[in-house]
């Protein structure tokens, strides 16, 4: 199911999720051989940060609720991972994070020289109270951020979203008028919290946490369906899919590729090929195409 | 009900103390159980770390706690009543193989927690014929000195009890001490300590074309295979293992080389050791 997106090949429509796995090379290499089309490297932020103590990711059955913390060897500290990286056979997605426009700046310089194949601007992640998601949910802070970063790098620019935003299709629009070639969404929902009542306690250390997984698959469906009414870039669209017909739903929402993140939990690294293959058996039987199915939910209204 | 998902808070029943470096804590609740598998231990308001269980019968478990850090030595001081939350269990544990003739069990230092269900597993009537190779620093390092049955070899590095040297060295002259018809001349040998130790194991096994399952540590988070925290190479620790065998670790890149920090940094494994015991 090869797939073009801004201009790159991709053997398969499916993208890993930041932060999910991705911490080297030779695991991004295996996600790839597993039938991801798209594999995306953790966040990668401005300065050494080991991230939140544990408990910091708890599945909840339908879903996990995480706050991992932004872990990053800073984007200074990365030097082997980039060497090894130099010769892969596989495209990667770098995100990478900030605390202002003008780390986000000196981050992405940095990390487009080592040439990945994109740049995913994480302005979503809920688990840091000076990053990411102070970004996302308004428009003016995304379109600087986005237009900064664009400037000085010389790859393709995703934007990485969250659905706290108040009008996420705002936001998108912003990220597009700013430069961006594309908007990724959704990042993590909520942020929610858990609280085990024996102890009196939130179970995760930094006490709330976003949530991921089949229990925000409509949050994501609504978001991707809102941004591809606004915007005319690209989607991944992402959050709780677990199948093929889960990518199918959100593609007709108005995807252009699909990512997995919290699937790795219930169905293994090998989700990528059973998604990869349910999707062909679905178009297959439906004697449809990925190009004639996307979209498809607004074509009435439209 | 302990599960994979929630921490559920269940009471210490009893702590037993094994000598001032090593306690053991138990729990009188049922879990499923293989041996070489982990769970996730909270203790709230410190932090949750993964431990593999050491003690295990249908209605009570344990784990040994080796007092290192701020988590370890909150972990030893709790006693009957305190509650802890346990989430699991996780990870492949063991492969016990069927009709193993012969098996070795090497063990170094605390490596011996995750090895001892095992040991007690192939210690019955119709189990192989079982030699543990148990080391530690010294004498009261030696975890559990009479819980089991089967033919011991004992060795410390500073000689206060048993051979003064390494497991290795003892695994060698047994391998070579069996008669030359045997071949192989155990069916498997499993390990569990430092990973420069257990890289000298499949070393000698490779050597002598022996199968080999060595169970690895990495900083965890999630506990089941999402957040990468503690991936060896393209393996990921929690999930794929804890424990790995000599198909597996002839393709891993970082086995005894490399580990991740808590940031995600690739170190060598020294540096990583130094920081997991501050």
């Amino acid at each position: 199911m090869q797939t073009t997106f801004l201009g790159k090949t991709l053997h398969t429509p499916l993208v890993l999720a930041s932060g999910v796995l991705g911490s080297n090379k030779a695991i991004l290499e295996r996600v790839w051989e597993n039938g991801c089309g798209l594999p995306t490297m953790k966040s990668i932020g401005p300065a050494p940060r080991e991230g939140h103590k544990n408990p910091t990711v708890i599945d909840l059955g339908n879903g996990m609720i995480n706050a991992v913390g932004l872990p990053s060897p800073g984007y200074l500290n990365m030097e082997e991972e980039w060497q090894e990286l130099s010769d892969r056979a596989f495209p990667i997605n770098a995100s990478i994070y900030g605390g202002s426009v003008d780390e986000f700046v000196r981050v992405a310089e940095f990390v487009s020289a080592k040439g990945p194949d994109f740049i995913e601007l994480n302005i979503s992640c809920p688990n840091s109270d000076q990053h990411g998601m102070i970004f996302g949910v308004n428009a003016q802070s995304s379109h600087d951020v986005v237009a900064a970063v664009k400037k000085v790098i010389h790859v393709p620019l995703i934007a990485k979203l969250t659905p706290a935003a108040p009008d996420i299709a705002g936001i998108a629009k912003a990220c597009e008028d700013a430069g961006a070639d594309a908007i990724c969404a959704i990042n993590t929902a909520g942020p929610g919290m858990v609280i085990d009542i024996e102890s009196r306690s939130p179970v995760l250390a930094f006490k709330k946490g976003g949530l991921s997984g089949p229990m925000i698959k409509p949050i994501a469906v609504r978001c991707v369906y809102d941004i591809f009414r606004s915007v005319s870039i690209p989607i991944i669209g992402l959050g709780g899919i677990s199948t093929g017909t889960d990518a199918i739903e959100i593609i007709m929402a108005g995807a252009s590729l699909v990512g997995i993140g919290t699937a790795v939990r219930y169905r293994g690294i090998t989700v990528f090929d059973k998604v990869n293959k349910e999707i062909n058996d679905w178009l297959a039987a439906h004697g449809t195409t990925l190009e004639e199915i996307r979209g498809a939910a607004h074509r009435e209204a439209l | 009900m302990i599960t994979q998902l929630m921490p559920a808070m269940v009471k210490v029943a009893e702590r037993k103390i094994h000598s001032p470096e090593f306690a053991t804590l138990y729990i009188d609740e049922p879990i499923d159980f293989k041996p070489g598998q982990f769970v996730m231990v909270w203790i709230p308001g410190v932090d949750e770390k993964p431990y593999t269980i050491s003690h295990h019968s249908p209605d009570r478990f344990g784990i040994t706690v080796e007092a290192k850090g701020i988590f370890s030595r909150k972990a030893v001081s709790l006693g009957p009543g305190d509650k802890i939350g346990i989430r699991g269990p996780f990870g492949n544990g063991f492969n016990m193989g069927n009709g193993h003739k012969r098996v070795a069990v090497v063990a170094g230092g605390c490596g011996m927690a995750p090895l001892a269900p095992l040991v007690e597993a192939f210690q019955t009537d119709n189990g192989p014929e079982t030699l543990l190779i148990q080391g530690a620093r010294s004498k009261s390092f030696l975890l559990y000195p009479d819980r089991f049955t089967a033919k011991a070899e004992i060795c410390t590095d500073d000689g206060s009890k048993g051979y003064k040297g390494f497991v290795t060295d003892i695994l060698v002259q047994k391998i070579k001490a069996l008669p030359a018809n045997l071949a192989p001349g155990f069916d498997m040998v499993y390990t569990c300590g430092p990973e420069i130790m257990m890289a000298k194991v499949f070393e000698i096994c490779e050597a002598h074309g022996i199968p080999c399952q060595v169970s690895l540590e990495r900083y965890m988070r999630c506990g089941f295979g999402v957040c990468g925290a503690c991936v060896c190479g393209h393996a990921v620790v929690c999930k794929d293992g804890p424990v790995f065998g000599s198909k597996a670790l002839r393709t891993m890149a970082d086995f005894n080389t490399r580990a991740l920090l808590k940031t995600g940094r690739s170190v060598p494994l020294n540096e990583y050791a130094a920081w997991r015991c501050q």
